[in-house]
């Protein structure tokens, strides 16, 4: 029997096992790979996704469950990348391997949906359940802030510079003098 | 240079090749690559590809060619930076495709086609800059042909060949047709470095666009027409075989296609994933367990301490330590021990294969291109070159992706599935059949004089050799040199030293894993370097800095870090530091981190940590900072939390539950320092794991007065 759901805006209905958990019917049934399998046990947070706006782990989330629900994956967050979280993420260079970056994302755009500006703790305390092997986490809570900024109503003055780009954060590569241009290490060559 | 890796000791090579890189491979044609899901055409009719890693269209594309793997290490971006300094193209219309296994990949630090050992800007470094200056070459001489001038009066910018003279313009797409033509030059003269204008600069990267939307294609991700997907049931006991089994329930699950034995265990084949975990969990296996289903954490440990107290192979020998100890004015002793360990890359096994009467398509996460395709040949008794592999992004590597495991799983399924397969490990699959960093144990002696200074220092080894299984050939007299680096490389000046190896067998496969043997050996050397140090009532910074005087790029990254985390002022109620530094994999790092001790609880939280290093002439800052700062994450793991135990031939860690990893939660603030340097460069993946820990279990010296002698720190070696 079908079980429906929205599924990044738009009427989804698949016919498997109801036991089977979100995140497989999304990776193998519906091949939308964003979302990833990390640990099987809501352990790691790759799997994170958005139901009715709340973040999830999809893979101990029977798809049973999401019956008539609205559920947001990464491929769902924007179509052009343009999520302010999205944009913090390109800015800060934050993915190394990228694997649990997709959960990392939900996680982040879940935390600031309900906080626009989350303090240190607050991200720790929200993104404490999402992995990175690579390391990523200093980027991560830099990229957070970053993107709570750029999420931020706009000033005084809204869209008297529609061109103008936000100005680049610090990484917390402080070269040592002489190493290279610090300006440099914020433009960046590949936009 | 293609010498047979398992005939070279490893650090010989090493040695070897960084003192004359392989000159330029130049391929005929390069055959297009096409993957799974983003299937890209032939070359355009046209097209300029002098060489294995450019591809320029008359429509004016650039697209350059990776050889290596991409794990997070930054080797999409900073290959292209390498390639495009040179070639002068426009960076911002490059694209960049994996390479397929071709013997013009062979990376010429290994002699066969793979990614580690933090070789990839040092073994591509030169090459890739000569193919860029080659291709930049011919299409000048194609301008200055079409525009009847000299060479010397058109240079190449932006992807455009200019005369200035009469400031005409051609872009690289439009001469692409008559480059093609030309005859490849050789000795182009390369630039001077003052001159590069991308290469050590911090460049974003160019993967980052398709890591933030779902759209990077991992090797799990693969989706091919008709392909199944499968598990397997592997014996829980190292080196169990099956016995027997019964598939009458798991064929009866939903989903399920079929179940067949191959080398590994019982395959599961169903048509998604989880159908195929569903019918494993419904198999009835009897398992022979074997001859190791009796091993055990504890006698391992005992077996490698009774190891370390025989004499073994010597690894180093300075002066006569034996004499410098009995003349000594102080003795100290101390032992220490590490656990074995496991990658737990973020992205479990995968591998997706497809076997065919007259070839095999594979595509893989996979470290080392040569060895997939040379697997999948083997299993199914095709030539290699009938083997396609594919490489996707790697969901972390760390040593693991070397391994070739998963890649046989897949092609053995898919050969007695006659379908496309894609086999998925889970985590408790991963994490209980790893290839582990070898537990091992390290005894030390030390003699000081009467003023407190270090004159002997004695060192005993005990671990699996690692290189016994993967290049036989660089063991020698039982010395398997990766498993004492770090402390048989010991660089401070003291007159007498002597560390011996004994080569173990523990039982337990062992791998190559962030750093290999400097992992722990920076854990032994630098905390016992420390004990030194308060045994001759000396600064652990100044008896560094002393004992280096002579190793300059050693004392450079100790004065930088030391500097910029203070050493020596003041810190906040309850913090303390400790320093180490190591050099590895050609490179130079210092650690100090600042710690505070809860002893009541104990807990130890790491605040901050200031990171120098030295790698030589960089290409990509912000990568070099960003391999920093994620190296001493998981180094941080292994020091806080890390442990694989062994009981009745298991492994008794399965996930994330009791093999905790860092988390945001504990992160400290890391600072990155990069000393600026004109010399060779050097590998920045994995020299930043090393330091680490030794720094940490200083600094926790210097808070409770108690030494961290095992890993992972315990609450009771805290209280």
């Amino acid at each position: 029997m079908a079980i429906s759901f929205v599924l990044n805006g738009k009427p989804q209905s698949v016919d498997v096992d109801p036991e089977m958990p979100l995140l497989w019917v999304l990776r193998d049934t519906l091949t939308l790979t964003g979302t990833k399998f990390g640990c099987g046990m809501a352990l790691c947070g790759a799997c994170t996704v958005h139901i009715d706006g709340e973040p999830t782990r999809s893979c101990i989330t029977a798809v049973s469950s999401v019956a008539g629900k609205k559920v947001t994956t990464i491929e769902g967050l924007s179509a052009d990348r343009s999520h302010p979280v999205q944009q913090a993420w390109i800015e800060l260079d934050v993915p190394q391997c990228g694997y649990c970056q997709s959960g990392q994302i939900m996680s982040a755009c879940a935390l600031l949906a309900k906080n626009r500006k989350p303090s240190d703790a607050q991200i720790d305390d929200a993104m404490a359940g999402n992995i990175c092997r690579c390391g990523t986490y200093q980027r991560i809570r830099q990229a957070i802030h970053r993107a709570a900024e750029l999420h931020a109503p706009p000033p005084h003055k809204p869209a008297s510079q529609p061109n103008a780009r936000p100005a680049a954060p610090v990484t917390t590569a402080e070269l040592a003098p002489g190493t290279a241009n610090p300006a440099e290490l914020v433009a960046g060559g590949a936009e | 240079m293609t010498p047979t890796t398992t005939t070279l000791n490893r650090r010989t090579f090493l040695k070897t090749a960084s003192a004359g890189a392989a000159g330029l491979v130049i391929a005929v044609y390069l055959p297009d690559i096409s993957e799974a899901r983003v299937a890209t055409g032939p070359t355009p009719s046209g097209a300029f590809a002098p060489n294995a890693w450019i591809r320029i269209g008359t429509d004016d594309s650039v697209t350059l060619i990776i050889d290596k793997s991409e794990m997070g290490q930054g080797v999409v971006t900073s290959m292209a930076m390498l390639i495009a300094e040179e070639l002068e193209c426009d960076w911002k219309r490059v694209r960049t495709e994996f390479a397929p296994a071709a013997k013009e990949y062979a990376n010429p630090l290994f002699g066969l086609q793979g990614t580690g050992g933090s070789t990839s800007v040092r073994a591509m470094y030169a090459p890739l800059l000569k193919a860029g200056a080659t291709a930049r070459a011919m299409l000048i001489e194609a301008a200055a042909q079409k525009w009847d001038v000299d060479k010397s009066a058109c240079r190449a910018e932006n992807g455009t060949v200019i005369n200035d003279a009469t400031k005409a313009r051609l872009s690289f797409g439009s001469l692409a047709d008559a480059a093609a033509k030309l005859p490849v030059p050789k000795d182009v003269p390369l630039k001077d470095p003052k001159q590069f204008h991308l290469v050590g600069r911090a460049t974003k990267r160019l993967d980052i666009p398709d890591k933030v939307n779902g759209r990077a294609q991992f090797g799990i991700d693969v989706r091919v027409p008709g392909m199944l997907h499968a598990v397997v049931a592997r014996c829980p006991v190292f080196g169990g075989k099956v016995a027997s089994f019964d598939a009458t329930k798991a064929k009866a699950v939903r989903g399920v296609k079929s179940v067949v034995q191959i080398s590994s265990g019982i395959g599961v084949i169903a048509d998604n994933t989880w159908s195929a975990m569903e019918g494993r969990r419904a198999l009835d296996i009897k398992w022979d367990e074997g001859a190791r289903a009796g091993l055990n954490s504890a006698n391992i440990s005992k077996y490698l301490a009774e190891r370390a107290a025989q004499t073994g192979a010597v690894a180093r020998k300075e002066g006569d330590a034996a004499a410098g100890l009995a003349g000594a004015a102080k003795k100290i002793e101390a032992v220490y021990e590490t656990p074995f360990l496991a990658h737990a890359t973020m992205e479990p096994m995968n591998c997706t294969a497809h076997v065919r009467a007259d070839g095999c398509d594979v595509w893989a996460p996979t470290q080392f291109q040569t060895f997939s395709q040379n697997t999948a040949a083997r299993i199914t008794g095709l030539k290699p070159e009938q083997v396609n592999v594919y490489t996707t992004f790697l969901g972390g590597g760390f040593g693991r992706r070397a391994e070739q495991d998963f890649i046989s799983d897949a092609v053995e399924l898919s050969k007695a599935a006659g379908a496309p397969v894609q086999v998925t490990w889970s985590r408790e699959d991963d994490m209980q059949h790893d290839f582990y960093r070898p537990a091992s144990y390290s005894q030390f002696t030390a003699g000081l004089d009467a003023e407190g200074w270090p004159v002997a220092w004695t060192n005993s080894i005990a671990c699996d050799s690692i290189m016994s299984r993967f290049f036989p050939g660089s063991v020698k007299n039982g010395l398997d040199e990766s498993s004492v680096e770090g402390c048989a490389d010991l660089a401070y000046a003291i007159p007498n030293i002597l560390v011996n190896y004994q080569l173990s067998e523990t039982g337990v496969p062992v791998g190559f894993w962030r750093s290999v043997g400097h992992s722990q050996n920076a854990f032994f050397s630098e905390c016992f370097l420390d004990e030194v140090a308060a045994a001759g009532g000396k600064d652990p910074y100044e008896l560094r800095r002393r004992l280096l005087a002579k190793s300059p790029r050693h004392l450079g990254v100790v004065e930088l870090a030391g500097t910029k985390a203070g050493w020596g002022k003041p810190l906040p109620a309850g913090r303390f530091r400790g320093i180490a530094v190591l050099n590895s994999f050609g490179s130079y790092v210092a650690q100090v981190a600042e710690v505070s001790v809860n002893r009541k609880e104990g807990s130890v939280r790491v605040h901050r940590v200031v990171c120098a290093v030295d790698c030589g002439r960089t290409v990509n800052p912000d990568t070099i900072a960003a391999q920093m700062e994620g190296a001493i994450v998981f180094g941080l793991t292994a020091a806080l939390s890390g442990a694989i135990t062994i009981n009745h031939g298991r492994v008794e860690q399965g996930n994330f539950d009791d093999y905790p990893v860092l988390r945001m939660n504990e992160m400290p603030t890391v600072e990155v320092h990069i000393v600026p340097s004109e010399n060779a460069p050097g590998g920045v993946g994995e020299p930043g794991t090393p330091p680490i820990a030794p720094a940490v279990c200083n600094a926790i010296f210097a808070a409770t007065g108690k030494r961290i002698r095992r890993l992972p720190i315990r609450p009771e070696d805290l209280a």
